[in-house]
């Protein structure tokens, strides 16, 4: 057994503030990638996926944990460093997991007409970043960028889920407001 | 500084803030409900916009406060030695020093960069409320983008006054998408929130919501093809600095019509000035 009680924010205030403005800037500037790498969860999960765990959940929001990511060591570790209740895909506020791992991502919430906002945030890790797939235009992007994206997801928008992408220490987003079209 | 957690708010309510201020920039410009904190100020003095800053702030940012464009007035002052007290942050007036610039209805008449974030404090975020008082239909006519009663409140306007009478938080629709309240800035500003390259936040501290606009977003005036949105001033120069392009207060200065026009951006101005 890992040890689960290791790993967490030893300055929560100032390491949640800075790992949030790196969230932040990466939703704002889609595909973008950013460094994020204080906290270390039991393997396989990332440093950035468990950085932005730490920063964004809590008691009020289920969490579901995806394929490899649903062991026992993650669970606890989860458990005791957020105190978010774990969830099956369609009550989860942020679910966590391989792109495979993930689908279909037709079973997560993508948030209604009048609430757009009540819909599940996707971290989606990766092995590695690879090669830009994908152009991207929209909101964050002045004209276009390139990324890599690991497949096309559900946007109808305003309604959509949105992505973190990480992988180890890596972080890039991926909102639902952002157009792709792949190269 | 010992006294309260790092900027005020307690770690739950900044990570509520923080998950409503991801939600406001993935979807541009519709406002997300947020569960709104008791602040030591009172409604109406920015209580939205110190939340989504204390929610953004860290150690090692630069914070500029302005209020009506002004970094020496009251709302500004407290502000700003409020989060000089309870984070204990670096503070400027310089404009392109900042990281943040929180604001009480200005955006500076300086450019902004990237990186830069830019924090409203709004008292009414709902552009549709005056036209129709209901929560309800107001949220149903966003899900629809139905947005002809407020062409007609333009119109109307127009055939009262011969113009478009809206001097301040004038419409904007954004991305094509959603219509939204700018906040009560002179209509003047509302050409440089379009396609801006820094990130606007926008927090209503009484009426709960927190809505954003990314960087390099459209964010088009509503006007009509026969009568097309201007950005209007008052014709005049500074009387401090000289500047014909920025926004001018008018202040009157005697019981006899004396008066004088001075920037609203006392940064801009006292630069100028200097130089």
């Amino acid at each position: 057994m890992a040890d689960i009680l290791a790993g967490g924010f030893s300055n929560a205030p100032h390491q949640a503030a800075h790992a949030f403005r790196v969230a932040l800037d990466a939703m704002a500037r889609p595909g973008t990638r950013h460094c994020l790498e204080t906290a270390k969860a039991p393997a396989p999960l990332s440093q950035a996926a468990a950085t932005l765990l730490l920063t964004l959940a809590d008691t009020t929001t289920p969490v579901y944990l995806a394929g490899a990511c649903n062991t026992p060591d993650i669970q606890a570790w989860v458990r005791f460093h957020t105190g978010a209740p774990l969830a099956q895909a369609d009550a989860a506020a942020f679910a966590i997991g391989t792109w495979e791992a993930l689908a279909p991502l037709e079973r997560f919430a993508t948030g209604t007409a009048e609430y757009p906002d009540r819909s599940t945030t996707l971290i989606v890790e990766l092995a590695e970043f690879g090669n830009d797939t994908h152009r991207l235009t929209g909101p964050g992007i002045d004209g276009e960028a390139t990324a890599y994206l690991p497949g096309d997801r559900l946007a109808r928008f305003p309604l959509g889920v949105d992505l973190f992408l990480t992988s180890g220490a890596t972080l890039s987003a991926l909102p639902r407001s952002t157009k792709i079209e792949a190269l | 500084m010992s006294d309260y957690n790092f900027a005020y708010l307690d770690e739950d309510t900044k990570r509520m803030i923080r998950r409503a201020l991801l939600k406001a920039v993935a979807i541009p410009s519709y406002q997300v409900p947020f569960a709104s904190r008791e602040m030591p100020m009172p409604y109406g003095w920015g209580t939205g916009g110190v939340q989504v800053t204390a929610a953004c702030l860290k150690a090692d940012d630069t914070l500029k406060v302005i209020d009506q464009g002004a970094d020496d007035t009251t709302n500004a002052v407290s502000i700003r030695s409020f989060f000089q007290r309870t984070a204990d942050v670096a503070v400027t007036e310089c404009t392109q020093e900042a990281s943040i610039i929180q604001t009480r209805h200005r955006i500076p008449e300086a450019p902004l960069h990237e990186g830069q974030i830019m924090v409203f404090q709004v008292p009414i975020p709902e552009p549709l409320r005056f036209l129709e008082p209901r929560e309800t239909e107001t949220r149903r006519m966003h899900a629809l983008a139905d947005y002809g009663l407020m062409q007609v409140k333009l119109y109307e306007d127009i055939a009262k006054h011969g113009e478009i009478a809206t001097a301040y938080a004038y419409p904007v629709k954004v991305e094509g998408r959603y219509v939204m309240d700018p906040s009560p800035i002179p209509k003047f500003d509302n050409p440089k929130l379009d396609n801006s390259p820094a990130l606007m936040l926008f927090g209503a501290g009484r009426e709960q919501r927190i809505y954003a606009l990314p960087p390099y977003t459209s964010v088009q005036s509503l006007d009509f093809e026969d009568f097309p949105f201007a950005a209007t001033k008052a014709d005049h120069s500074c009387t401090i600095c000289g500047a014909v392009d920025s926004y001018l207060d008018e202040i009157i200065t005697d019981d006899a019509g004396g008066r004088m026009f001075v920037c609203s951006d006392t940064s801009y101005c006292s630069e100028r000035a200097a130089s």
